[in-house]
């Protein structure tokens, strides 16, 4: 039962998405696309428009000209890419970790399950730009030896994953996916996994479980994926957008990809803007475009309001109060010295009509929905946090309520299996850090300061 | 070896140790909830936190692998803080009404709380609350309580061999629950009340009915299978309240099987035998023992003058301890009787004087778990022998390959390398097929009797025993092993066979082409104790099964109820009723006891001391952990007495340990063991390999609850679903060729005598096999285990008869 509702939820929020019909688009400046290339194209999504752009020559290049895998590495360390799954880890050191002679079956698998709030890029790329994410994975598959590959879909998303499925049936037909490819020795064996849309499912070792057949539950780290992944065997994971990266990478060659970004931010990146803009959609930019360019893009802050405050990466990373985004530049260690982070680049605007008491509540109960439920701090604390504030909303919030929540966020924080027990402490500490005023009110008046309600 | 630093104290440690292993061995408290040394790491309830060098979070101990130089802090600032902020998260929705929960007292949360919990609560929220679940007569639940510390998940998982609990919805409407609507079914459920860390999991039959420091706790073995488990037994007022696993590693490590758990609760049946008894006029009248003694001395005495000693005959529970058996034993001598059996469920005696020692499993329990290659011949494992069924699984675990030649396909809960599911009248032959192969394999010219050799001639080998001989051999499909450490098995149903010596002899054969280790599985406390103190006929003597086809004047039991401890139960229940005088040692009045004459009240293994010796050879002595029920007496102390007032010499034993001594003549048991415990043959014996093939068999099992008088009347064991009524089993393809469907009754008859049954369709049975239960009053009308048997369609005077027996039953 809990289940289902939890899906309808999650449903509802989902055709809120969908409204948010993703305007995509490059820089001002008109620069190449990077995953999303076949969008201004006819039929982005089918096979012949991809190879029109050069799709599969890359792949069809390292296999046939037997590039080794050290030099495929290489160009993806020099390419600066860092996985655009949240957790920015550098994806040519990731590879690196995968055992290079293993006995036994090597798998690959891509991360669609794209869950979080104001989350929807990933989404697009398997809907115009299937074959760049297989192609993409191809080619790690055979870099790093993997024989078989999954591509889990987030559950709740059902036309991208039908455009998935029939983007891998033509690439099957065409010879890019399956056994001996181009005459080599090189065999892929690719599938799409339909999840079922709980957000837990994105961490990489629940979604292992999930694959498996098992109920997605985190899995104690280390062992690491790369060691101890799907059925146990060395498995490397990365994020739909990082995978499809790669053909880019290996066309262009790392340092033109690095050089599309700033230092320690390679290439372009794609941002989910929305809330409270004109256009809200799904950008692809530089990374280290200033923030206010990209609000430029996505025609300002709507109804001719005010900016409030911006949430940069999705709920898991920290609100940024107006003043402290305002002169940023979207890149991961511009975001860091703001004092946020870039997260998987969902970027989530306010305006100056937001009442933040109830935005926490939601995002609150958000994370106490989507919980696992299997370590403490996370199962009990996620609970115990939300009931507060819902608390506090329903007009019955007590002063020391606030620095109440405050600790049981450090307590939660740091001390789980997986980050959702961070991504659920985080916004919590940052709305209390930056918006205390609001919520004192709140507590001394029982209704927002905001909208008098 | 690796450095590291425990709170300032210089360590070294084994390389791959946890934190949490490292601070166990040192001494160093770190608390726990979901760690525990026998299941997989869960590292969910995050009690063990720590602080660790350069880690700039505290990390779960049960967890981290220590590296060399790791400096950990279990007591510093930031250790402690993560440990009381976890406390404080696990007892927000804990309903901390510790005086009315049944854990109150040994439960790991209070004792934690006291040390790392605040004294007042900052939650004021509303508290969760969780439905209980019904998971069996067993195991209660008080799922409010739970941690989701996932131990019982795990234990049935890992331990039992089937995911029989888990934990669904997500976040904070987790829930552990069992399957829809079934209960847990486990042989093994019981240690999930140990394992629960909270009052969510505990025991049924024991809740409510005393507080764990009401209770005097006394140390004792467990009588109900060969394995010897250590047991503590929990006392109050005289009467035992509970019985929870003694942790020995090399035994049953810290687990116990419900049949030792539970059966205890037959010792307060109400059929406990209080009083002597003696049948005036078929009457029963209580006596006092003087009289009783005195009566059935007269009557042994009368007898044995008039017929001659050989009139006699005295059947022997295995399961009664060794000083027992020695007296008894002694006993039938003085009184020139040489027809004294222990075996009263074994069907062939050929190898009797063939043997050179005591036959026992052949190797050490704990050894089982470092075998590659298991053959299990005629055994149901895990009703036979449970926590030896999770030994085999952890070996299986650790890849060892399991093949099983038997009439039953019983799911053993873990991966079966190869099988052969045959007629037990086809195990000898598909053995011989095994040693035949494996001659093959290993090229040998086997030194075998020259009958065998040219049987082994005429025997074709089929594919699957093929594979068998290859896996034995160490050849398996993915490598091959060089000299694997292989472990051959007979168990009950092999034991009980009227072929056992040709599956015994095959097995042996087989086992020196291999150099495996094995034997037979022991199937009572006691039966290498019995074999050992020679409780078995003398050279002229009648062995159990001959003691009851040719009846005798007068019988002796020792602890069992002939009709359903016997091999033969309707010869058994005829020969008593013939009988002019049965004396029965019991600590039960029993229906199956309606035949004897005399009642003499003993005391169960909780009120007397003892030795048992287990299936590997291991001799354990226990005292009485109450004082005896009303008159009851120890058997060794009626039995001296018996022998006194008979005016036979030789047994002024003033305790048990007298007894003892005497056996093992003062010196360490373990010498006399050692010289004793042997499974080769002098010689080999001649063997028929290809047998009768048309006509049905029964495969006689008893089920694990009814495997003697204590375990039959235990409540809670016989409410779980193996107690189920003896049916007609059988496969598919049987029941068409009988013209039969599930659901119908049948009448089986086996030699002279018949019972009545419900077909039940079930495809575990090998075909021309019938699967009928045994030590059941509903077929106790029947003959032997392993045994021919035909079956026919009931008319309709049948089913009334049926239904009749069914009232009177219940
Ligand atoms: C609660 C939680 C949810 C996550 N959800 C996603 C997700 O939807 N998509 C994703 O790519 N990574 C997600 N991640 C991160 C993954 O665990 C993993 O780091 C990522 O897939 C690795 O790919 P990358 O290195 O290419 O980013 C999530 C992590 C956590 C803790
Ligand atoms: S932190 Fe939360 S989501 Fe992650 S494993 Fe623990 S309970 Fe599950
Ligand atoms: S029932 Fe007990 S053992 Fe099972 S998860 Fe809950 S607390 Fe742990
Ligand atoms: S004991 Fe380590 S996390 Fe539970």
């Amino acid at each position: 039962m809990a289940e289902q509702t939890t899906k309808m939820a999650t449903r509802k929020s989902s055709s809120a998405k969908k409204a948010a019909r993703p305007v995509v688009m490059t820089d001002l400046t008109g620069q190449t696309l990077v995953t999303l290339r076949t969008l201004n194209e006819k039929n982005p999504a089918s096979l012949a428009t991809y190879e029109k752009l050069g799709g599969y020559a890359q792949l069809k290049r390292l296999v046939t000209e037997k590039i080794k895998a050290p030099e495929i590495i290489n160009q993806v360390k020099v390419s600066n890419l860092r996985g655009r799954g949240g957790a920015g880890f550098p994806t040519g050191l990731k590879w690196s970790f995968m055992p290079r002679y293993y006995d036994g079956t090597k798998y690959l698998v891509c991360n669609t399950d794209e869950g979080e709030p104001g989350t929807f890029k990933d989404r697009d790329i398997i809907r115009y730009n299937p074959h760049q994410l297989i192609e993409g994975m191809a080619i790690a598959a055979y870099t790093l030896g993997a024989r078989v590959g999954y591509n889990y879909i987030h559950g709740e998303i059902w036309q991208d994953y039908e455009i998935f499925e029939a983007a891998l049936a033509e690439a099957r037909e065409a010879g890019y996916l399956g056994e001996n490819l181009f005459g080599s020795n090189f065999s892929f064996d690719l599938y799409a996994v339909h999840g079922y849309g709980a957000y837990i499912c994105g961490e990489e070792t629940a979604l292992i479980e999930s694959i498996e057949g098992k109920k997605g539950q985190p899995r104690f780290k280390p062992p690491f994926p790369a060691s101890y992944g799907v059925f146990g065997k060395p498995t490397n994971v990365n994020n739909t957008e990082s995978y499809a990266s790669i053909p880019w990478i290996m066309q262009h060659g790392g340092q033109a990809f690095a050089d599309l970004g700033v230092p320690n931010s390679g290439g372009s990146k794609l941002f989910s803007v929305s809330g409270h803009v004109e256009k809200p959609g799904n950008y692809e930019i530089r990374m280290g475009t200033p923030f206010k360019e990209l609000l430029e893009m996505a025609g300002g802050i709507w109804k001719g309001r005010q900016l409030k405050a911006v949430i940069p990466g999705g709920p898991s990373t920290a609100v940024m109060p107006a003043r402290a985004i305002e002169n940023a530049t979207m890149d991961y260690d511009g975001l860091s010295k703001a004092g946020s982070s870039l997260g998987a680049g969902s970027m989530i605007v306010m305006d100056d009509t937001t009442c933040m008491v109830k935005t926490l509540k939601r995002l609150s109960y958000f994370f106490y929905e989507e919980s696992c439920g299997q370590c403490t701090p996370c199962r009990e604390g996620t609970g115990w946090v939300y009931r507060i504030i819902e608390r506090i909303v329903d007009g019955k919030g007590k002063m020391e309520d606030l620095d109440l929540l405050t600790d049981l966020s450090n307590n939660i924080s740091g001390r789980t299996i997986c980050a959702l027990g961070d991504a659920a402490a985080t916004p919590v500490l940052s709305f209390i850090k930056h918006f205390r005023p609001e919520f004192e009110y709140y507590i001394q008046h029982g209704k927002s300061m905001v909208d008098g309600k | 070896m690796l450095n590291i630093e425990i709170d300032g104290k210089p360590l070294e440690v084994e390389h791959g140790s946890t934190i949490i292993d490292a601070a166990d061995a040192a001494g160093i408290a770190i608390p726990r909830f979901c760690y525990h040394k026998k299941l997989s790491v869960a590292a969910n309830c995050r009690m063990c936190l720590v602080q660790v060098e350069k880690f700039n979070k505290p990390l779960p101990a049960c967890a981290t692998p220590v590296a060399d130089g790791m400096k950990i802090y279990t007591r510093s600032k930031a250790a402690v803080e993560a440990q009381q902020s976890v406390m404080e998260f696990l007892l927000i929705n804990h309903p901390l009404d510790c005086p009315i929960c049944d854990q109150g007292g040994e439960c790991d949360l209070q004792d934690i709380a006291v040390a790392y919990g605040a004294s007042g609560s900052r939650y004021t929220e509303e508290k969760r609350v969780v439905f209980n679940k019904n998971i069996g007569p067993l195991v209660s639940t008080d799922m409010t309580r739970c941690i989701q510390c996932t131990r019982c998940v795990r234990f049935l998982k890992e331990v039992g061999g089937m995911q029989e609990l888990g934990m669904v919805g997500r976040g904070e409407h987790a829930e552990i629950t069992a399957y829809v609507d079934q209960s847990v079914n486990s042989e093994l459920s019981g240690n999930i009340i140990d394992l629960c860390p909270v009052g969510a999991l505990t025991s049924k039959p024991f809740r409510y009915s005393a507080r764990s420091w009401e209770l005097t706790r006394r140390s004792s073995i467990a009588p109900h299978d060969g394995l010897g488990s250590h047991i503590e037994v929990h006392v109050k007022d005289h009467k035992v309240m509970r019985v929870l696993p003694r942790e020995k590693e090399s035994i049953n490590e810290c687990w116990l099987s419900d049949r030792d758990r539970f059966s205890y609760e037959g010792l307060n049946s109400p059929d406990r035998l209080k009083v002597p008894m003696i049948k005036h006029n078929g009457q029963w009248q209580e006596t006092d023992w003087k009289t009783a003694l005195e009566f059935a001395a007269g009557q042994l005495k009368d007898i044995t003058k008039q017929y001659g000693g050989d009139a006699l005959g005295v059947l022997v529970s295995p399961n009664s301890t060794m000083e027992e058996g020695y007296l008894i034993k002694q006993l039938s001598e003085g009184l020139g009787c040489g027809n004294v059996d222990y075996r009263l469920r074994q069907t062939d005696f050929r190898l009797d004087g063939k043997r050179t020692g005591t036959p026992w499993m052949g190797c050490n329990i704990q050894e089982i778990e470092e075998l590659d290659r298991i053959l299990l011949i005629g055994s149901n494992i895990r009703n036979e022998h449970p926590l030896l069924a999770q030994r085999i699984r952890k070996a299986v675990a650790n890849g060892a390959e399991l093949c099983i030649v038997s009439p039953l396909d019983n799911d053993p809960l873990m991966d079966v390398a190869h099988k052969v599911i045959v007629r037990p009248n086809d195990m000898v032959n598909v053995l011989g097929q095994i040693l035949k192969a494996m001659s093959g394999l290993q090229k040998l010219s086997l030194c075998l009797p020259p009958t065998l050799n040219t049987l082994l001639e005429e025997i074709k080998v089929r594919p699957n025993t093929q594979k068998i001989a290859e896996c034995l051999a160490g050849i398996s499909e993915e490598l091959i092993l060089i000299a694997p450490k292989v472990g051959i098995f007979l168990g009950n149903m092999a034991l009980s066979d009227p072929r056992f010596t040709e599956m015994y002899s095959m097995a042996e054969a087989i086992g020196g082409i291999t150099g495996a280790k094995g034997g037979i599985l022991p199937p009572a406390a006691n039966s290498t104790g019995m074999h050992l103190m020679g409780v078995m006929p003398s050279a002229t003597g009648m062995h159990a099964r001959a003691m009851i086809e040719v009846p005798r004047k007068a019988y002796l039991l020792l602890n069992i109820e002939p009709e359903l401890d016997c091999q033969h139960a309707a010869l058994a229940t005829d020969a008593m009723a013939k009988a002019e005088c049965v004396i029965a040692l019991t600590a039960y009045k029993s229906a199956a006891l309606e035949n004897a004459d005399i009642l003499l009240p003993i005391a169960p293994f909780t009120e007397t001391s003892g030795t048992f010796m287990s299936m590997e050879g291991r001799v354990q002595s226990f005292q009485a952990v109450t004082r005896p029920l009303g008159e009851c007496r120890p058997a060794w102390k009626v039995l001296r007495v018996l022998a006194n007032t008979l005016g036979l010499n030789g047994f002024d034993y003033n305790s048990s340990e007298e007894v003892k001594n005497k056996i093992f003549h003062g010196e360490k048991p373990s010498a006399l063991v050692w010289r004793s415990l042997n499974n080769n043959l002098k010689e080999l014996v001649e063997i028929q390999i290809n047998i009768k093939k048309e006509g049905l068999q029964r495969i006689g099992e008893v089920p694990q609850y009814e495997s003697d008088p204590i375990v039959r009347r235990s409540p809670p064991l016989q409410k779980t679903k193996y107690n189920i009524r003896p049916m007609a089993r059988m496969h598919a393809d049987q029941l068409t060729e009988l013209g039969l469907q599930d659901g119908d009754l049948v009448v089986a008859y086996q030699d002279k005598g018949s019972a009545l049954l419900k077909v039940r369709l079930d495809n575990h049975v090998a075909k021309g096999c019938v699967r009928v239960a045994a030590a059941h009053p509903l077929t106790a009308g029947l003959g032997d285990l392993m045994g021919d048997i035909t079956i026919e369609k009931a008319s309709t005077e049948h089913a009334a008869l049926y239904e009749k027996q069914l009232t009177e039953m219940a």
